[in-house]
């Protein structure tokens, strides 16, 4: 902060004899400390978790819980023994596949039913289709942590308890009313004429899905897909209540409840599932930053 | 599924099926088939059994006789459930106006020419994307009672003389989930108010510089105005969101220290599956209605908003 202000003024006493050209400079350093500065300290403050979370699974444990002899902050001899210990000692590979696995089959099917649904309520414009897609914005706005407890009734009497089946059909509950209210928008700006001119040739509605509605909406299928993907993966409480095996579980169960045994945590561990916990999505997510932020910014403002 | 091409054959097989399936009605149905089957299996018929289970003394394992609201009335006079609606304002007040004060911030930082602009934004965007659970174990290890970075710092700084004890006590383990809240939050809010602010108009604020208006009238005046809808619907997601939060607190707390961060959802979770009380669960899920309600009504109302601002007209 003192080295700021002592930028200013600075800038401001040699702004007196050459009023111009300092000008430039004065608002150049004042927009480091205007701009500059407080978006330095947004981004430590978002950005240290993960540092922190890096540089723990890296430490040998005796340096973990020793803060006075090594500085906490760096990380002077960097093991992956968490990491072996993760992969090799517990049954991690198998709970990243149950997510995988589940978030790509739930992602798929929401898309394609979505995919329908927002087809047929913005071009089909059956009797009731704006109801409908009200309706479907509801839907949207009813939160997973006041259905668990009836749909775990429900999970239980169509027999999913414990299979990766239950999440895989009750996910798409959440994803497909986001996704067919971003299609809709999407599907709204493909021109009629290319259809009508479709339905002139005879071709079928699901011809003109398939070979005219869907070619030209792909960012639209790409940006539903890697939301749908990463709140899959985010998922926790349906995961948490319908599962039990642990082999059965998800990454975010599995490491809260697996990796914590009685009162002695295993911080390196932790940090260190966190850190691959995160890592799907975080890789998928900086391929697609534009889809993956039009879809956030475009579900809000439709 | 897919209809033959016109031949010879075509006229014959224009029966009622092919004729049935070119009425707009049917066809919108069959289109709506799939999202519908899972909508109404696994969302509306939950939903309603949700309320008719408030209604019962049901038990895992044992499906309830009906008790009238003896749920409700349990509750009304239940401590903990009071004070876990207490918790659940508190939370979802406190940390959505803090996520919408530093989100507008971040976002009007964001909105200046900026180096590495598109890089920053995606960056910033990293807590909201990375599973809320996961990074709630990272925020557990970094308010450790023991080994707390932020503990460490401060001593070192010479600001405290011994650790923090950030989840034990009732008001700071408040104030730690709040803060863990909020650290997720900001990204959302600040990535979709840019969005918005990226549609309000350049020329405006040229036209405001030659009336020689200032920042502040600026965006008090210009920016403000036109975002208003982007900040309604934006908030209220928001609200909805934090309002039925659940990982953070079980990840973190799981509702201590004596109850004291108890969410109405986690607290529904623990009566329910742990306890076993499907029916008085399902009764303060139930309760959780009307407040989502509002919500709701707050983000039609804005929207509406938004149809006539813009002059649209209402399709």
């Amino acid at each position: 902060m003192t080295e700021a202000t002592l930028k200013t003024t600075k800038a401001n006493a040699g702004a007196s004899d050459d009023s111009d050209g300092m000008d430039y400079l004065v608002t150049r350093r004042s927009r480091f400390v205007t701009v500059y500065l407080p978006l330095i300290l947004i981004m430590f403050v978002l950005l240290f978790p993960f540092y922190w979370m890096g540089t723990t699974s890296l430490k040998p444990n005796s340096e973990l819980l020793d803060m006075n002899n090594h500085n906490p902050l760096w990380v002077s001899s960097p093991t992956l023994q968490h990491f072996n210990k993760l992969v090799f000692e517990t049954e991690y590979p198998a709970w990243m596949w149950n997510t995988m696995l589940v978030a790509v089959v739930a992602t798929f099917l929401s898309i394609v039913a979505s995919v329908m649904a927002a087809y047929a309520i913005v071009r089909i414009r059956y009797r009731g289709a704006q109801t409908v897609g009200g309706l479907i914005f509801l839907a949207y706005l009813v939160p997973p942590s006041i259905l668990f407890i009836p749909l775990s009734t429900v999970i239980f009497e169509y027999g999913l308890f414990d299979s990766p089946l239950a999440l895989i059909l009750s996910y798409p509950t959440i994803l497909i009313p986001f996704s067919t209210w971003l299609l809709m928008g999407y599907f709204k700006t493909i021109p009629f004429e290319l259809e009508e001119c479709a339905l002139m040739d005879g071709a079928s509605r699901l011809q003109i899905l398939l070979k005219i509605v869907l070619p030209l909406s792909v960012p639209g299928l790409i940006s539903a897909g890697i939301f749908s993907f990463t709140l899959c993966w985010n998922e926790f409480i349906y995961a948490l209540t319908f599962i039990s095996t642990s082999a059965n579980k998800t990454v975010p169960v599995a490491v809260l409840s697996e990796l914590v045994d009685g009162d002695v945590y295993h911080w390196g561990s932790l940090m260190a599932g966190a850190l691959l916990g995160s890592l799907p999505v975080a890789i998928i997510y900086s391929f697609f930053v534009e889809h993956y932020v039009s879809s956030m910014t475009g579900a809000v403002k439709e | 599924m897919v209809d033959a091409a016109p031949g010879n054959d075509a006229v014959v097989s224009a029966s009622f099926w092919t004729r049935l399936n070119e009425n707009r009605t049917v066809l919108g149905l069959w289109f709506m088939l799939p999202a519908a089957a899972f909508l109404i299996f696994f969302l509306a018929y939950p939903l309603g059994l949700g309320m008719w289970l408030s209604l019962t003394d049901a038990k895992i394992g044992r499906a309830g006789e009906f008790i009238g609201f003896e749920n409700f009335t349990w509750l009304w006079g239940d401590s903990v459930f009071w004070l876990s609606v207490f918790n659940t304002l508190l939370y979802t007040v406190v940390a959505s106006v803090i996520k919408f004060a530093i989100g507008l911030y971040l976002a009007l930082l964001l909105n200046n020419n900026i180096a590495f602009k598109a890089f920053i934004r995606a960056i910033v965007l990293l807590p909201f994307i990375v599973p809320t659970v996961l990074s709630a174990i990272a925020f557990w290890w970094i308010f450790d009672s023991q080994f707390s970075i932020l503990s460490w710092a401060l001593i070192e700084l010479g600001i405290i003389d011994q650790n923090i004890d950030f989840l034990g006590t009732p008001n700071n383990a408040r104030a730690s989930v709040i803060f863990a809240n909020i650290w997720r939050g900001v990204p959302f809010v600040a990535i979709t108010l840019l969005a918005g602010l990226q549609t309000v108009p350049q020329s405006l604020y040229e036209a405001a510089t030659i009336d020689g208006a200032s920042k502040w009238d600026m965006f008090r005046h210009i920016t403000y105005p036109l975002l208003t809808p982007i900040i309604a619907v934006v908030m209220t997601f928001s609200v909805l969101f934090t309002f039925t939060d659940f990982q953070l607190i079980y990840a973190m707390t799981r509702g201590g220290p004596v109850n004291a961060t108890h969410l109405m959802a986690t607290l529904s979770y623990q009566r329910a599956i742990l306890g076993g009380n499907l029916g008085e669960g399902a009764a303060i899920s139930t309760a959780m209605i009307p407040f989502l309600l509002s919500a709701i009504m707050f983000s039609w109302f804005g929207l509406q908003r938004r149809k006539w601002q813009q002059g649209e007209s209402d399709d």
